[in-house]
């Protein structure tokens, strides 16, 4: 997929005959053997490939798992605990399916946050980043629509709730809900197009993850240092070199998804959602699962109308704003210097932004009352702030440390000070 | 201009830090005649042999929990999603499940007169439920449906809030909801606080999740319930034996997924380590 010349040649005559008729082979040699990535990507950059896998592993154990599902309004709460008592390593399946959403988002944070530490969104770019926030666009609506499928408590009402805020827009709210409901309340019609929907999105994400790699692959990682590529000696080939790096942050990350899958199944998960779904009976606290909280806590922090745009309006409008935003960003940030270590200032909001998120997905979970509202609508505005504001203002009035002439020149330097490193010097694989 | 910008880092430090207190104050805003978070009291912390990375089921303990939810539960509470074979799992034979089996009765299919008459139940057949319906179940307790048992034991768990559910990751705490249970049954027969007002046909609990007080009288006393093992016959062993049995009948595999986990962990541990050193030896030549 490189816009490079290629350097596979193939050996035997099977391999030649192939490489004149459909140059597969050649395609991936170039794009998983030879592709040549910096060499001094630390383990933040492993989330991609983890990403890739989390993706597979999703739709294997989701591929079985409908095999056993039923998708009834009578009947799915019980096919789900039939998975778990009867089918054969059901509870493994729907455990490692439930927790791995989880582990999914977790890693598409970290992803993301490696990004907008490193500048990975700026020219050239763009597009790659833009494709990026479709992804995860496209993985709320997957995992919203799967948490609906096993029909519990939880899984109505925050169907009932989150499909609602279309009906926030005047005319064509209302119609949009009926649409995405097949009705006028969740019910099996809802059911119906939802588990349609969950076993297909899945695959569109497929397809815009190759678009994603694609683009990556045509203007090359980025790295620590914000430094583009400038000689052979700033890269290595992928493989070997890249592929048992990211093969060993992959075994760490499966440590901790096996640890939540194996001990901890249910941690992430609300017990509600263990008693079966009744329209007649509403839940105390409606909460989304926990990779929605951030967002939550910000449709409910906009309490107040602002002219014409009533309060609820004004909340969905923020939510959907708030991953709005982040198409624009390559365009927000004003910096010329890419990466956040040699940007003492914007590091330093970046680690801001970063707590903030966390402050918010806590708010998220605490009702909408008090002193939460108050903290909610201040997160909520250093959420906006950081990218309509801090973005642009930084760019023109910080002044970036000096950067290293090449990657080379900083490995070099780095190894022979032996102190601190300066391409990472914020640590940020620890998040993971 | 950058006295701006620290003194908007500092802002946001300080609201960090103000957060702690306005999550103090609003966990503190309670009124003890007229509480707005329940429940009242949190459930103690018990040992259960299922807790932690080794936990495993007691089968005695789980005997006497099924002999409890035979006894007395199961006049009012269904267990639907329960099949008799799944007792075998208790440490019984086949006989002894088909007998315990036999002790029911279950419709049959319609014979050949189109009637539907009861049989005997086999090891296939599924706890049957005290009630038609759930209307008929309201209908006989004051308008409250006693829920089903299958789940209950994971279907209820009080909330930890922060810092404790962090620290649950690392203590693998996944026991909240025997403890509410065990919490529940030994919690009747308190004393409300002064000014409190309890409606009518309900009963205080201090422990209940969803209010002050519910439909359901002291269920459990000293004494009820017959044990043929030598434990004692206590409303806390009781309570203790009933939440071992529900954890069972809601997570049957937990003993399973235990052991594979194990098994998973060390392999992944193993091989994490061993993909290490081929790491360390294939970048050795590389300064990165």
């Amino acid at each position: 997929m490189s816009g490079g010349h290629s350097s596979y040649t193939p050996n035997t005559g099977i391999e030649k005959w192939i490489d004149a008729r459909l140059p597969l082979p050649r395609l991936m040699y170039d794009s998983f053997v030879a592709y040549p990535v910096p060499r001094n990507l630390n383990y933040a950059y492993a989330f991609g490939g983890i990403l890739a896998i989390m993706l597979v592993s999703q739709i294997l154990t989701g591929v079985v798992l409908a095999m056993h599902y039923a998708v009834d309004t009578g009947l799915a709460f019980n096919s789900v605990e039939k998975i778990m008592r009867d089918v054969n390593s059901g509870w493994l399946l729907r455990y490692l399916h439930a927790n791995g959403a989880s582990m999914f988002f977790l890693a598409v944070y970290v992803h993301i946050f490696r990004g907008l530490y490193y500048g990975s969104y700026k020219a050239p770019r763009e597009l790659l980043w833009i494709l990026g926030v479709i992804i995860l666009l496209l993985m709320m609506a997957t995992a919203f629509m799967g948490y609906v499928l096993p029909w519990g408590q939880m899984s109505f009402w925050g169907a009932t709730v989150i499909t609602g805020f279309f009906t926030a827009f005047p005319i064509i709210g209302d119609p949009i809900q009926q649409l995405l409901l097949g009705g006028f309340a969740v019910d099996n019609p809802t059911l119906n197009r939802f588990f349609s929907l969950h076993y297909l999105l899945p695959f569109m994400i497929a397809g815009v993850v190759i678009l994603h790699v694609w683009a990556l692959h045509v203007t090359g990682q980025t790295n620590p240092t914000g430094i583009e590529v400038k000689s052979k000696t700033d890269t290595v080939a992928f493989t070997p070199y890249a592929t048992v790096k990211d093969a060993f942050a992959l075994c760490l990350f499966f440590i901790l998804f096996a640890y939540f899958v194996f001990y901890l199944p249910n941690f992430m998960g609300h017990p509600d959602n263990y008693i079966q779904a009744d329209s007649l009976k509403t839940p105390a606290h409606i909460v989304p699962e926990w990779y929605f909280l951030p967002f939550y806590a910000m449709l409910r922090a906009i309490t107040f109308n602002i002219g014409p745009i009533n309060s609820k309006l004004g909340g969905v409008l923020t939510m959907f704003g708030s991953i709005a935003v982040l198409f624009i960003v390559p365009w927000l940030d004003t910096s010329k210097v890419r990466s956040a270590v040699y940007r003492p200032w914007y590091k330093l909001f970046f680690w801001l932004f970063v707590a903030n998120a966390i402050m918010l997905g806590w708010l998220g979970s605490r009702p909408a009352e008090g002193l939460y509202v108050i903290f909610s609508q201040l997160g909520t505005a250093y959420y906006f702030g950081f990218f309509i504001v801090l973005m642009p203002l930084l760019g023109l009035i910080e002044t970036p440390r000096r950067l290293p002439n090449s990657i080379t020149e900083a490995v070099l330097a780095k190894n022979k000070s032996g102190g601190q490193p300066v391409g990472v010097a914020a640590a940020p694989e620890t998040k993971g | 201009m950058k006295k701006i910008l620290l003194g908007l880092a500092a802002a946001g430090l300080g609201t960090m830090l103000a957060l702690g207190g306005a999550y103090a104050a609003e966990e503190a805003g309670h009124n003890a005649a007229e509480p707005t978070h329940f429940p009242i009291e949190k459930p103690a912390e018990l040992d259960w042999t299922f807790a932690g990375p080794f936990g495993h089921y007691d089968k005695q303990q789980l005997q006497r929990g099924l002999k409890i939810y035979k006894e007395v539960c199961s006049a009012c509470h269904s267990m639907s999603l329960v099949a008799f074979r799944s007792l075998e799992e208790l440490g019984y034979t086949e006989a002894q499940v088909k007998a315990f089996a036999a002790e029911y009765e279950v419709p049959d299919a319609p014979n050949a007169d189109g009637e539907i008459v009861n049989r005997k139940a086999i090891p296939a057949d599924h706890f049957p439920s005290p009630y038609p319906n759930a209307q008929a179940a309201a209908a006989a307790n004051g308008g409250a449906v006693p829920p089903d048992f299958s789940l209950i034991a994971k279907a209820r768990a009080v909330e930890r809030g922060f810092p404790l559910f962090v620290a649950d990751i690392f203590t693998q705490y996944q026991e909240g909801g025997p403890d509410y249970i065990h919490a529940l049954l030994t919690g009747f027969g308190q004393t409300p606080p002064e000014g409190m007002q309890i409606p009518e046909g309900t009963h205080y609990n201090p422990y209940f999740i969803a209010a002050k007080s519910l439909a359901m009288a002291q269920p459990l006393q000293d004494g009820q319930v017959t044990y043929d093992d030598g434990s004692p016959q206590t409303l806390d062993q009781y309570s203790k034996d009933i939440s071992a049995f529900l954890m069972w009948a809601a997570e049957p595999h937990l003993e399973d997924r235990k052991k594979t986990g194990f098994r998973v962990m060390i392999f992944l541990i193993v091989f994490a380590g061993l993909v290490y050193i081929a790491k360390r030896r294939i970048w050795a030549d590389v300064e990165h």
